[in-house]
């Protein structure tokens, strides 16, 4: 599903309307939320293995994140919005992710990022330890395909989880009615 | 020392070693009894000196396991392989951590994966697998797990 | 599955380090046992990125099993890839021809050198000054474009198959690392005066981890960490492969046995690096960059053990095989296992906050440990 093609608002929701002595804007306050909180989501440093490198060249000067919204990476679950699960989840780590996503505070997105955290990966097959894919643990919403993803196609999912947001198309919105 | 001059030191220290030269590294099997003091032996004597201990593993050929220590020398530059037969149902052998320190998570990876004992271990307990796996011994050929293992 | 972490029975504190933490540089669990601030006893909880991957290579065949090694220490993927190759390669007696030895060369000091960048900034980061950071992934990005024209892949690069490379230079390759090579002689300059002579950075590491020589033989350390304690134990000098034999290049040693004498070894290796890039990269001879193999390679009945200098120490493949398609048992001895055993004795008495410095200097992959 693209999330271009229904309505969209690029800029800040709602209608100007000029009336002498200033203006008057005339929005939902749904959307003028979502649109602050696509804004400004704060990823957890949550790198298991090789596509935490892929993240943190993202995270660099030459595919920079940070003019997306995604200013300061927080170490502790409680102050970040947005984890980037980047690397494989085996059953030893399944637990630690579960708690790690219950500390965060609503509202709260989620990326698989990479082929081991979509399905398994290369390690889908005769392993008696990996956890074929995270979304056996935690809810997703958006998945990068890639092993590792190039930064481009991380900038993309990025995006595309603003856009849903936008749209009121994630878990967390669905689940609570928004 | 090349690997000729080494059978002949290493035959007058243990008469009872047996030799395997197909590799490019002299081989010698140990019974698991007599291997504490020729540890400490190939580690102390004067023209050996093997201080370095740079990988220790086992081989499960189904009818017994095989312990396979890499030994080298950091002043002499030499390398050899020593290894040791241990019985299927009850692997058993003493912990060589007193003589190299490295081998204390090393041997705690073998118990883990094979089950063998370390006699006189300090800390033998899971390393890498998570809570619960005691005994399960993944690494076995005799492994068991029709979910995840495909056999093809 | 988290056991009680609170108080020992004298009264001292246990607190965990991770697993996920920004320190860590992975999946690194630590429980450390402190009284106030003074460190007593440091254990290190594995396994929590164990992909078996040892039991996972004895049902792929010896052309398969190379690219999952690559995930192993994927900052030296080359590496990683270098020396189960060479391990292949002893089994059936293939001669690799010299065009494939010398880029095979090339490719992996441009790797130690990524990889030796990407450590700096991480370091520096977690010490406290966050610009290096932006300063080592700029030139990552330089390496990761070469590699990508060439190899296809930035990270995980594929290139090296049993007999040779899997593909030819692109013909911009030579211009263009000649180009990098003149950049980054500028640069290291700058880098050392930005962070080496920085008086705090000198406070926080020197004197800070000893670990005596007698020590890192005992706990078979290698790599930088055992060369900073003056331990002899490069393998490109020892036992060369490809062409380390015929290149000149420097073994670097200290005798500081401290966290400033690691971080010193580590730079002046990246210099040591480009020296021998300088001297092959015009010399690269014609010929073929792949020898004839069988399509099904079968490893005759034996046993074969190569070892290589991967970023990080000495990476070990041992092969065991009975003479069927797929290996019967694989054993990578990774160089990052014994160096974390030797975290504990450098550990004890010092202060939580060098902690961190000390994990620094160590480099560890934990992919790399846990296998």
């Amino acid at each position: 599903m693209d999330v271009k093609q229904t309505n969209l608002q690029k800029s800040f929701p709602g209608q100007v309307h000029e009336t002498p002595g200033g203006g008057i804007v005339l929005s939902k306050l749904d959307d003028v939320i979502n649109w602050a909180r696509s804004n400004s989501l704060w990823p957890l440093t949550f790198a298991t293995s090789c596509c935490g490198i892929e993240m943190m060249s993202v995270a660099a000067a030459k595919y920079d994140f940070s003019r997306f919204g995604f200013e300061v990476a927080r170490a502790s679950p409680r102050q970040a919005d947005v984890i980037i699960i980047a690397g494989t989840i085996v059953n030893k780590m399944g637990p630690v992710l579960k708690r790690l996503y219950d500390q965060m505070g609503d509202p709260k997105y989620v990326i698989a990022m990479g082929a081991c955290a979509i399905s398994g990966g290369p390690f889908f097959y005769n392993t008696y330890s990996v956890v074929k894919g995270a979304d056996h643990v935690i809810p997703v919403d958006v998945y990068v395909a890639g092993c590792p993803p190039r930064p481009e196609a991380l900038l993309h999912a990025l995006i595309s989880l603003q856009e849903k947001i936008k749209m009121g198309l994630t878990r967390e919105q669905i689940k609570s009615g928004i | 020392m090349g690997n000729e001059d080494l059978k002949i030191l290493i035959t007058e220290l243990l008469p009872a070693a047996t030799y395997d030269e197909s590799g490019e590294w002299l081989n010698i099997v140990v019974e698991p009894a007599s291997w504490p003091a020729f540890a400490a032996q190939l580690r102390n004597h004067e023209s050996l000196q093997f201080d370095y201990l740079f990988c220790l593993t086992c081989i499960d050929w189904k009818t017994n396991l095989s312990m396979v220590y890499h030994l080298s020398s950091t002043r002499y530059r030499h390398n050899i392989v020593v290894k040791s037969t241990l019985s299927a149902d009850q692997p058993q052998i003493n912990t060589v951590y007193d003589i190299w320190k490295t081998a204390e998570l090393l041997e705690r990876e073998v118990y883990e994966m094979f089950g063998v004992n370390f006699l006189n271990h300090p800390d033998l307990r899971l390393l890498i697998l998570p809570d619960g796996w005691e005994g399960k011994n993944p690494m076995r050929k005799n492994y068991e797990d029709p979910i995840n293992m495909i056999k093809l | 599955m988290f056991e009680e972490i609170g108080t020992t029975s004298n009264g001292d504190l246990q607190i965990n380090v991770g697993p996920q933490h920004p320190a860590t540089h992975g999946v690194l669990h630590l429980v450390l046992t402190l009284n106030g601030e003074t460190i007593k006893k440091v254990e290190p909880h594995l396994g929590y990125i164990h992909r078996s991957i040892e039991k996972m290579c004895e049902s792929l065949t010896y052309r398969q099993f190379i690219y999952v090694t690559s995930r192993m220490d994927y900052l030296s993927a080359h590496m990683n890839n270098h020396a189960c190759a060479l391990c292949v390669e002893k089994g059936m007696q293939i001669e690799v021809p010299e065009r494939a030895q010398v880029i095979r060369v090339i490719m992996d000091e441009l790797t130690r050198i990524a990889s030796h960048e990407l450590w700096w900034g991480a370091m520096a980061m977690d010490i406290g000054a966050f610009t290096p950071f932006f300063h080592s992934f700029r030139e990552r990005e330089k390496i990761n474009e070469i590699m990508e024209e060439t190899c296809g892949a930035r990270l995980t690069m594929n290139y090296y198959v049993p007999g040779g490379l899997m593909a030819d230079l692109h013909p911009d390759f030579q211009k263009k690392v000649k180009e990098f090579i003149i950049q980054f002689k500028q640069r290291i300059d700058e880098y050392d005066q930005l962070v080496t002579g920085n008086i705090i950075f000198q406070n926080r590491m020197k004197g800070v981890g000893i670990l005596s020589k007698e020590d890192a033989v005992s706990y078979g350390c290698t790599g930088p960490t055992a060369r900073g304690s003056g331990l002899s134990s490069d393998i490109r000098k020892l036992y060369p492969y490809a062409v380390y034999g015929k290149v000149e290049f420097e073994e670097i040693l200290e005798t500081g046995c401290d966290s400033f004498a690691r971080y010193m070894v580590r730079i002046r290796e990246m210099k040591q690096s480009i020296r021998i890039i300088e001297q092959l990269i015009d010399q690269i001879p014609e010929g073929d960059f792949q020898a004839k193999t069988k399509a099904v390679l079968k490893l005759p009945k034996g046993e074969f053990y190569t070892r290589v200098e991967t970023a990080r120490g000495e990476l070990g493949v041992y092969i065991v095989s009975e003479g069927a398609t797929t290996p019967y048992r694989i054993k990578f001895r990774s160089p990052g296992f014994s160096n974390l055993s030797a975290l504990d004795s450098m550990a004890r008495g010092s202060k939580l906050g060098d902690l961190v410095a000390m994990m620094g200097t160590l480099d560890l992959v934990i992919p790399d440990i846990d296998r």
